[in-house]
């Protein structure tokens, strides 16, 4: 099956924003899974439902409020266009940026589980053998959470390249620029007898998928037995 | 060599201690599990923070204008009941791991690797991955790798706690070589006298946050409250002498202790060596004359210090045998019909076969 220049540039511009998306929220995925298991912080109830938000609100209620914020009259898009000439709406970078947003509670949540099965003594041998605060994370903490991490990345990704009502709304529909698999069968079918190209995309979609979920199996693997366990 | 001040008060608990100790070697925390072992040796390391705590190890003071040093530069080895070796390390990962973040320093030799490997036979381990390693493995891995920090102190919390007898009979000569060949004092956190009689130099008995006594094992054997610690069956008085003879043929060595001269069942040792012993209380049997006529080896002559009140109608009753004190079990009708009292000479009697000596190594500290 060969594919259309259409299809290439949606299959690429999915991956490329679902990797930027996972790229973009690792970082702070793990901070604030960290900062939810080993903190004892005012507010954490509170931390801990804003994150969880995207889960449970209507997508194209994330898209809307990003649109809010993030648009060129948004208080933070204005301010981003002004100081670093950055534009989040209508880019791919905006659709990272949502897909982001929307796939963060299931990476905090794969990262904490993992986070919480870390011994903490460890972290106090590590204190005994002169390793200081930042020197314990990188060495030890990081390391053995690196199958949650991975896990989480992966959910993350896999859910990424599907991700769909908050990246029509914040960014809309745009070929090469904004137009995922997703968004692209979503086209297909709105067109007048784009069956034959939807199912196309859709068969994209499940080997894209289905590669996804093999490769995390394998990665897992490999991880579990450098950790010996 | 080190001083401990330290006071914390938690839900209920308040541990409140001063330990002095001025010789290098084993110092026992010895009490029962709950006694505030584990949160007094977490305060010295820096792992939780005291309420008031001053503490100094070879003169220099672990804070500085009443701010604690940070647990990651304190210099203090830390060996944990459950040995927490990194998972994601080889066994040379996890000796590495210290070594590596130690600076040296002027003041004490550095410790390699050279030396710590033979010392606990951990050649044949270096590559191995640490979920190949049995319990006592674990333990030698753990304590290599708080040596090769070069500590000023080493700590070892229960670090035989969690392995069975004979895993934990595997451990021990290990620790009594570190003891005897490497200078770095040690605490020693039990709730086994078994350990304490075989490693301890000086011992600090717990309880309820405070410290009911200190000193040397024989001092502290003595003392009356270790019955409510190790129970009446495991009390009796520790001894030192040094093997005057070893008959090879029968196994047993003469030990002088005190003025009197005990048949210790002690194949290992040789003639000069310096064993201790613990007579246990109930093993000891009193006579007001000389007896004849007894499969007992061992007959010492003695005065009577004291005696004190033991549960169950029974009394212990403390013997001076010449430069040394031991105790003995008694029932309350037996110091009756006999009339023991304080001032009247005693014979003591005590089978070589309950003895348990344990030999120390030649000029090691008391």
């Amino acid at each position: 099956m060969m594919l259309t220049a259409a299809e290439v540039d949606a299959v690429r511009l999915s991956l490329s924003i679902a990797l930027r998306s996972v790229l973009f929220s690792l970082p702070l995925a793990i901070l604030v899974a960290w900062l939810l298991t080993r903190r004892r912080l005012h507010g954490r109830l509170l931390l801990d439902a804003f994150v969880h938000l995207p889960l449970v609100l209507p997508p194209v209620v994330v898209g809307y409020v990003l649109l809010l914020l993030f648009g060129m009259r948004g208080p933070i898009g204005s301010w981003l266009y002004a100081h670093f000439g950055i534009q989040l709406v209508f880019t791919s970078a905006g659709a990272a940026l949502a897909t982001a947003v929307m796939s963060f509670p299931l990476m905090v949540r794969a990262i904490r589980i993992s986070l919480e099965g870390v011994d903490a003594g460890l972290e106090d041998a590590a204190r005994t053998l002169g390793a200081g605060a930042w020197d314990r994370f990188f060495s030890v903490t990081l390391p053995l959470m690196l199958p949650g991490i991975l896990a989480g990345a992966v959910t993350a990704f896999s859910a990424g390249l599907g991700e769909f009502g908050a990246v029509i709304t914040f960014v809309s529909n745009i070929p090469g620029e904004t137009r995922t698999l997703p968004l692209a069968l979503y086209t297909a079918l709105q067109t007048p007898g784009g069956d034959a190209v939807a199912a196309r995309l859709a068969i994209i979609s499940f080997s894209l998928g289905l590669l996804g979920l093999i490769a995390a199996e394998f990665i897992a693997r490999r991880v579990r037995r450098v950790l010996g366990r | 060599m080190f001083s401990i001040r330290a006071k914390k008060r938690r839900d209920g608990f308040v541990l409140d201690v001063a330990i002095e100790v001025s010789s290098p070697g084993v110092v026992a925390l010895f009490g029962r599990s709950g006694c505030g072992k584990t949160t007094l040796v977490n305060i010295v390391a820096g792992l939780l923070p005291a309420d008031e705590a001053h503490i100094v190890i070879d003169g220099m003071a672990l804070d500085k204008d009443g701010k604690a040093l940070l647990a990651e530069h304190r210099r203090i080895g830390y060996v944990f009941q459950d040995a927490r070796l990194f998972p994601h390390l080889d066994v040379m990962g996890n000796l590495r791991y210290g070594e590596k973040r130690s600076k040296p320093h002027l003041d004490t030799p550095r410790i390699t690797l050279d030396k710590v490997a033979p010392l606990l036979g951990l050649e044949p381990l270096l590559s191995r991955r640490v979920h190949q390693l049995s319990g006592g493995e674990r333990q030698r891995v753990a304590l290599g790798r708080a040596l090769l920090t070069s500590p000023r102190l080493l700590i070892l919390d229960e670090p035989l706690a969690s392995l069975d007898a004979a895993r934990r009979e595997e451990v021990l000569p290990y620790l009594e070589k570190l003891r005897d060949e490497l200078a770095i004092p040690m605490i020693y956190v039990s709730h086994q006298f078994e350990e304490v009689l075989r490693l301890a130099t000086h011992v600090v008995l717990m309880e309820h946050g405070k410290v009911v006594s200190q000193g040397s094992l024989d001092d502290v054997s003595l003392h009356p409250e270790l019955r409510a610690i190790v129970g009446s069956e495991a009390v009796g008085a520790v001894v030192h002498g040094v093997v005057e003879s070893v008959d090879s043929s029968t196994g047993l060595a003469s030990v002088r202790i005190g003025s009197n001269l005990l048949q210790i069942n002690l194949r290992a040792a040789r003639a000069g060596a310096h064993i201790r012993a613990q007579l246990l209380a109930r093993d000891i049997i009193l006579a007001t004359s000389r007896p004849d006529n007894l499969s007992v080896r061992n007959i010492m002559t003695g005065t009577i210090a004291r005696i004190v009140p033991d549960e169950e109608d029974a009394e212990l009753v403390y013997v001076d045998i010449g430069g040394a004190s031991i105790l003995s079990r008694v029932t309350r009708a037996a110091t009756i019909s006999l009339g023991l009292r304080v001032g009247l000479p005693v014979w003591a009697l005590v089978k070589s076969v309950s003895i348990r000596g344990h030999a120390f190594v030649e000029g090691s500290p008391r």
